[in-house]
């Protein structure tokens, strides 16, 4: 989308804006998309204020794991150990809830886990410069076993615990905006074209919130201006485009890279926290469930920005949250899905990129004859949904990623020459 | 010249001997921070194997010394084929189904069921190998969404055409094979299948270093430019190798349907995360042949091993994911200052032949 303002003429601040419109116009453009659909097949659930809150919760521990992703990537560090990460994090969240009796501790707890996953991980790759994936997969398996034999020897004797789980933490505290949330949901209730989805949105977003919630958001929000509004931001990308050139400029590059891969390892392990305080009822051995790797699949669609993060990380929240609701939205999904790619068809036919258009159009006719030809999709399928996504985004739109230039290539410290 | 080359051995032999002992370390460490006791630790999982166990170890080892060569094949050439967990579940799956339903007798169901795990494996990573040269997407993602998709397809699958029985569903039981008891028969039986193993290691050596195709993979893995100057074709590379890591794949879990498990069910007679396994074993032995057979001895051994852990103390079996995982990662930090390490002795060595050569004339 930004891509082709690049080439344009004239200041920054008009290619900044161009883009910007870009990205409220495809917005208001997904929204009207899913409204119509929701119109049309008469499945209210698919933006009801109940399918938006689920969405909001399913899309935390994923944007967290993307965040991670990001911030390691953008210092050159390819983090597949995001999962294992997270996954000590689950661990770090109950164990210090449950002993300090406060969800705050625990989340620092999560953090902490986290960190030292990814510590591991950049001991691994910038000190020793070990490929990136082998390490990560490394980093994975001993997150998996270090979490599940800790839960085994810390939770069996505990009240609500057991050898696999712990449930009956306190959870962050949840959060109603009285006037607002009031409003929104009446406006939601009357399933108007547009603007009901909006108010859907709205009243999920302040109604019974998680605390938890809207400090990742805030989180995102604080990296997009750590990373591209301040000094520290830049020097650290410049790891990640080029540290050769860095190190002349006098940027300690293993310093920013280990910072980067520990606040990695601190958010994925956040991520992980939030699973077990705020989406489930407690701690469960392997809660994570791949969302690691979601989380680095959600960055890839976002471009490695955060803007594009967090609208990757919503389309697999919601597609994920879907599948716990009724299988009649899941089915309303196919038509959305398919009408958004019959869209893309013909933006690619306009710009006379007929390739592209057939790739697009072949799973788009797939999916609106799957429609028609079905009343419902097999509750296995649903489950696959967030999976599926990320294949088909990837395979349809990773031609137009631009990842940092030295992402995943290995640097040694005087390679400037 | 013969002390360098003992020099080398021992060089090599380094890495893989300091990853073992800061697992070890680890391990011990992370017991006694939970206030088990270590020492009951060793001493149970140190004791010689019982009979049972010797070849409970000797089955595992086959099973994960297929998963590690699947992986092995795409290290090799630089693909990170993280999809084995899928491509095996879903080809196990598959091949349970064919042989369950008796279309063949004997000898002929038992080749058959092989060539349609190989084929389905196959086709599954294909779809990474395809993704990848066609439309870009790193084979590391893709792979893994397929993981998932393909759990799902199968328990999808399972449960519809599956033979349902209480809690639980499975595919139709078959003929095993009868397998080799070297003790008395109440300590099981070593494998007959387990024999793919063997063929699987072998066939690998002579692939890459007795063929066209090893050589091209092994230059592809070292260099991408390289290898297109010799004139490989990268993407027909990428897809065969991606197949072929996926087809060999798709065997790792035949030596136990024929050999004990005799149908198809998840969380039951299946058993999964051998994929992981053989990632992290293929890691352990450098991706070569007999590195990664030790690498597969080792990771069984701990794991048929620590269920003696369950009687004998109160460490619970889970340990050993630490000890394997550590393992891992200790070895790839080894195995890279290793190589710093002789890179910089082969320096000073040069260094000082240089010096003697300059002198020598004066």
């Amino acid at each position: 989308m930004t891509t082709t303002t690049i080439n344009a003429p004239g200041p920054v601040s008009r290619v900044r804006n161009a883009a910007r419109a870009n990205w409220l116009f495809i917005s208001l453009g997904a929204i009207a998309l899913v409204s119509l659909v929701r119109i049309v097949t008469d499945t209210n659930d698919l933006t009801s204020p109940g399918t938006i809150r689920a969405a909001i919760i399913a899309t935390c521990p994923i944007l967290m794991a993307g965040l991670g992703g990001l911030w390691a990537e953008r210092a050159g560090v390819v983090n597949i150990g995001l999962e294992g990460q997270m996954i000590l994090g689950t661990w770090g969240a109950a164990y210090f809830t449950y002993h300090s009796g406060s969800p705050w501790i625990g989340v620092l707890g999560a953090a902490l886990l986290g960190m030292v996953g990814g510590l591991l991980h950049a001991v691994a790759t910038v000190t020793f410069g070990v490929d990136h994936i082998v390490s990560g997969v490394a980093v994975n398996l001993i997150g998996a076993g270090v979490t599940t034999y800790l839960a085994e020897a810390t939770f069996t004797d505990l009240e609500g615990g057991g050898p696999r789980q712990l449930i009956g933490l306190k959870a962050p505290t949840d959060v109603t905006i009285p006037g607002v949330s009031d409003a929104a949901l009446n406006l939601a209730d009357k399933h108007w074209f547009f603007i009901s989805d909006v108010a859907s949105f709205v009243a999920a977003m302040t109604t019974r919130i998680s605390l938890l919630s809207l400090a990742i958001f805030a989180l995102v929000l604080l990296s997009g201006l750590l990373l591209w509004r301040t000094t520290f931001g830049l020097r650290l990308r410049s790891c990640g485009e080029n540290p050769q050139a860095a190190e002349t400029l006098g940027v300690n590059v293993y310093r920013y890279k280990y910072v980067a891969v520990l606040v990695s390892g601190a958010l994925a392990g956040i991520g992980g926290g939030f699973l077990a305080l705020v989406a489930s009822s407690g701690f469960s051995t392997n809660q994570t469930n791949g969302r690691g790797y979601i989380g680095l699949a959600a960055m890839i669609f976002g471009n490695w920005r955060p803007g594009g993060l967090l609208a990757g990380a919503l389309t697999f929240g919601y597609t994920d949250s879907l599948r716990l609701r009724d299988t009649h939205a899941v089915h309303s999904l196919l038509l959305l899905v398919a009408v958004a790619l019959l869209v893309l068809v013909v933006v690619r036919l306009v710009r006379r990129q007929v390739a592209g258009a057939i790739a697009m159009a072949v799973p788009g006719v797939a999916l609106l004859v799957w429609f028609l030809a079905t009343d419902s999709v097999p509750r296995d399928f649903t489950s696959m949904t967030p999976y599926v996504t990320t294949l088909f985004v990837l395979a349809l739109g990773t031609q137009r990623l631009r990842m940092p230039a030295a992402d995943g290539k290995p640097y040694r410290k005087g390679s400037a020459g | 010249m013969r002390t360098f080359n003992l020099k080398a051995i021992g060089l090599s032999l380094v890495a893989p001997a300091i990853a073992i002992v800061v697992s070890l370390l680890v391990t011990t460490l992370v017991i006694a921070a939970v206030g088990s006791s270590p020492s009951d630790f060793w001493s149970t999982m140190f004791e010689v194997p019982k009979p049972r166990s010797r070849i409970d170890i000797i089955n595992q080892t086959g099973m994960i010394y297929i998963a590690a060569v699947a992986a092995a094949i795409g290290f090799r050439m630089g693909l990170f084929n993280i999809g084995l967990e899928g491509q095996y579940t879903l080809a196990s799956y598959a091949a349970a189904a064919f042989a369950g339903g008796a279309y063949l007798s004997g000898f002929a169901n038992v080749a058959v069921t092989l060539l349609i795990a190989i084929a389905v494996g196959a086709a599954w990573s294909g779809i990474a190998g395809v993704l990848r040269t066609t439309r870009g997407v790193s084979e590391v993602i893709s792979t893994i969404m397929l993981n998932s998709i393909a759990i799902t397809l199968v328990g999808y699958l399972l449960n519809r055409y599956g033979v349902h029985e209480g809690n639980t569903v499975r595919t139709t039981k078959i003929d095993l094979v009868t397998g080799f008891s070297p003790y008395e028969d109440r300590d099981g039986q070593i494998w007959t299948l387990t024999i793919i193993a063997v063929l699987v290691g072998v066939g690998f050596w002579l692939l890459l270093n007795k063929t066209r195709f090893g050589f091209d993979l092994r230059a592809s893995g070292q260099s991408d430019s390289v290898a297109k100057a010799s004139g490989v074709n990268p993407t027909r590379m990428i897809i065969t190798a991606m197949a072929l890591s996926g087809g060999i794949a798709g065997l790792i879990w035949m030596p136990a349907l024929f050999g004990k498990a005799s149908s198809f069910g998840l969380g039951t007679s299946f058993q999964a995360g051998l994929g992981f396994l053989g990632i992290a074993v293929a890691l352990l032995g450098r991706n070569r042949p007999l590195g990664m057979l030790f690498g597969a001895v080792l990771f069984a051994f701990l794991s048929v091993k620590s269920n003696d852990l369950t009687f004998a103390t109160d460490v619970s079996p889970s340990i050993v994911q630490i000890t394997q995982g550590v393992a891992v990662l200790a070895v790839v930090i080894a195995y890279e200052v290793v190589r710093r390490w002789r890179a910089q002795l082969e320096q000073r060595a040069v260094g000082q032949d240089l010096v003697t050569a300059t002198e020598a004339p004066a």
